[in-house]
């Protein structure tokens, strides 16, 4: 495991980017947001493929591919609909102006 | 290549992963770049799965490779065909495979045998809880807003119940970190209390405060991915999750903000439940046809749109903006007014029209567009409730005292397009629909607007 502190201060930085991004985002982008921050968490799949890939009894094996399922789905899925919704900011976007909050 | 070597090519993939999550979630906060966010954390996201097939001692790779292709088939299927207006289960739905991920990997590491440090076991059972919490809990929202739970399920004690299984959820994981007791047993019981948990604590909640729910366990799953991520050791789980968690947070507070309602409110209060919060309305409801309506619209000089969940339910934003188009043609002022929680989620309207080809410049904020009401000739309300009921200014007793809305009712004409005379989703009964200068134009949206399309190409 990664040192006790070292984890606590990148944990901490990581946090603090996270907020900064979502601080000043404008309404109309709160729902693609929230939905491509959804597919960002699909990276727990390189997890569930390691652990999978790591399995050696019946129990781990079968743990560890509902794991990579259910991670690949959020990874595909999320990605799929986060796109399809920005897809809709493609037409005249130029002439919005961006609200302050 | 040395197993060294390609450990190192793992790393640096990782390291290259989390830098584009950062970048992609960075450019999807502002409307201009925001379409090319999503492509640069995809990329991210397949440098970092093709990275971890070279994992030095890994196998089961058949199973993975079958594991993997069949989600993404089924993911693929349904994220592409799913409506625009059904986008916000899909991802309560994906959310909920992450968190269940999550869940699963602590499963296997509680599972194998050997002496752990302190905190590799308390992170792996923390994050398993919150995991476990977020996959059957996005499943629960994933049913209510699909239309297969239609009632909040309440009763009596409820609070002390679910509060009863989270302390037993703590008890179990606190006995597994302890290690006093263990097996398989133990490990079983303890997932299932938390699943259970989950389920319990989204059944009481309405629909209306979805959104908010969804975003919390958003927050929630990035927070489960980030700790197994200590667990396994792996930088792109922790940076990605991290990051998720937070940002996933900021946004939860956002949302509960624009409908004025603590975090705590929308979990652990039964909402709606008041029966309209006391308050007489007077008057009645004046139904309207769709032609009166029509030439109301087409002879007046400025019309704002109020459009709500109702719109997007009956998928009317295409018939909606053919007749704004209409109307434009014959000289009339539109704009489109966008109550921060319209729809289900905070700018999830915007995406609806969108999608129908509303030009921003037509669509404006609460702030921007509540002092043009009453300039307004006629506020067209498609589908929209609780977004657009005075009460909330003027009631202190209504649950929804103190929400932003639109004031809509300061237009010289209201015209309500709904469904039906019952409340809103809150529950709540709108003093607007009783005004004196307020005409309900009751039935579907889509249907409403074809007849309101139809009258106005007869005038």
């Amino acid at each position: 495991m990664i040192d006790g502190f070292m984890a606590l201060y990148i944990f901490m930085l990581a946090a603090f980017t996270g907020y900064e991004i979502i601080g000043r985002v404008p309404v109309i982008l709160h729902t693609p947001l929230m939905s491509g921050s959804n597919f960002v968490h699909g990276i727990v799949l390189v997890g569930a493929m390691v652990v999978l890939g790591e399995a050696d009894t019946t129990l781990e094996k079968v743990i560890g591919f509902i794991g990579v399922f259910l991670a690949a789905g959020n990874a595909v899925g999320g990605y799929v609909v986060t796109a399809r919704m920005l897809e809709m900011f493609r037409s005249g976007k130029d002439g919005r102006k961006e609200s302050a909050e | 290549m040395s197993g060294i070597d390609t450990q190192w090519l793992v790393k640096a993939a990782y390291f290259a992963a989390a830098f584009l999550f950062i970048v992609g979630l960075k450019r999807m906060s502002s409307p201009k770049t925001a379409r090319g966010g999503i492509l640069w954390a995809g990329v991210g996201m397949l440098v970092a799965t093709l990275a971890t097939f070279a994992t030095p001692q890994m196998e089961n790779f058949i199973l993975m490779l079958a594991a993997m292709g069949l989600a993404t088939a089924l993911a693929w299927w349904s994220g592409r065909r799913v409506a625009m207006t059904d986008m916000p289960q899909m991802v309560a739905l994906y959310n909920g495979m992450g968190g269940g991920a999550a869940a699963a990997i602590g499963a296997v590491e509680l599972l194998g045998d050997g002496e752990h440090a302190l905190a590799f076991i308390t992170l792996a059972v923390a994050g398993s809880i919150i995991g476990a919490v977020s996959f059957s809990g996005s499943l629960i929202a994933f049913a209510k807003l699909q239309g297969w739970m239609r009632k909040p399920l309440r009763f009596g004690g409820q609070q002390a119940v679910n509060l009863v299984v989270f302390l037993a959820t703590l008890a179990l994981g606190g006995l597994l970190i302890s290690g006093e007791a263990g097996g398989h047993d133990l490990i079983l019981l303890f997932f299932l209390a938390a699943l259970l948990f989950g389920v319990l604590m989204t059944l009481p909640i309405g629909g209306a405060d979805m959104p908010v729910v969804i975003s919390l366990y958003n927050a929630l799953t990035g927070l489960a991915v980030a700790f197994e991520g200590f667990v396994l050791d792996n930088a792109a789980m922790i940076i990605a999750g991290t990051v998720v968690g937070a940002a996933g947070t900021m946004l939860t507070q956002l949302m509960a903000r624009a409908m004025n309602r603590p975090l705590s409110n929308v979990l652990f209060s039964a909402f709606g439940e008041s029966g309209g919060g006391g308050g007489e309305i007077s008057g009645s409801m004046k139904p309207v046809d769709a032609a009166d309506a029509a030439v109301m619209m087409a002879y007046g000089e400025k019309v704002i749109v109020v459009p709500g969940y109702g719109l997007a339910v009956a998928q009317a934003q295409h018939r909606l903006w053919e007749f704004c188009q209409k109307l434009i043609e014959r000289g009339v002022k539109v704009k489109f007014a966008i109550h921060p929680v319209a729809g289900r989620m905070p700018g999830h309207m915007n995406v609806l029209l969108a999608e129908a080809g509303v030009p921003y410049e037509l669509i404006f904020d609460l702030d921007e567009i509540n002092n043009e009401f009453p300039s307004a000739d006629v506020a067209l309300v498609v589908g929209a409730n609780d977004v657009v009921n005075p009460m909330a200014r003027t009631n202190p007793e209504s649950p929804i005292y103190g929400m932003p809305i639109l004031d809509a009712d300061k237009a010289k004409n209201v015209v309500v397009i709904k469904r039906g005379q019952g409340t809103g989703f809150s529950g709540v009964e709108n003093a607007l629909f009783f005004n004196d200068n307020t005409r309900m134009l009751y039935g579907d949206a889509q249907d409403v607007a074809g007849k309101l399309l139809q009258a106005l190409k007869g005038l």
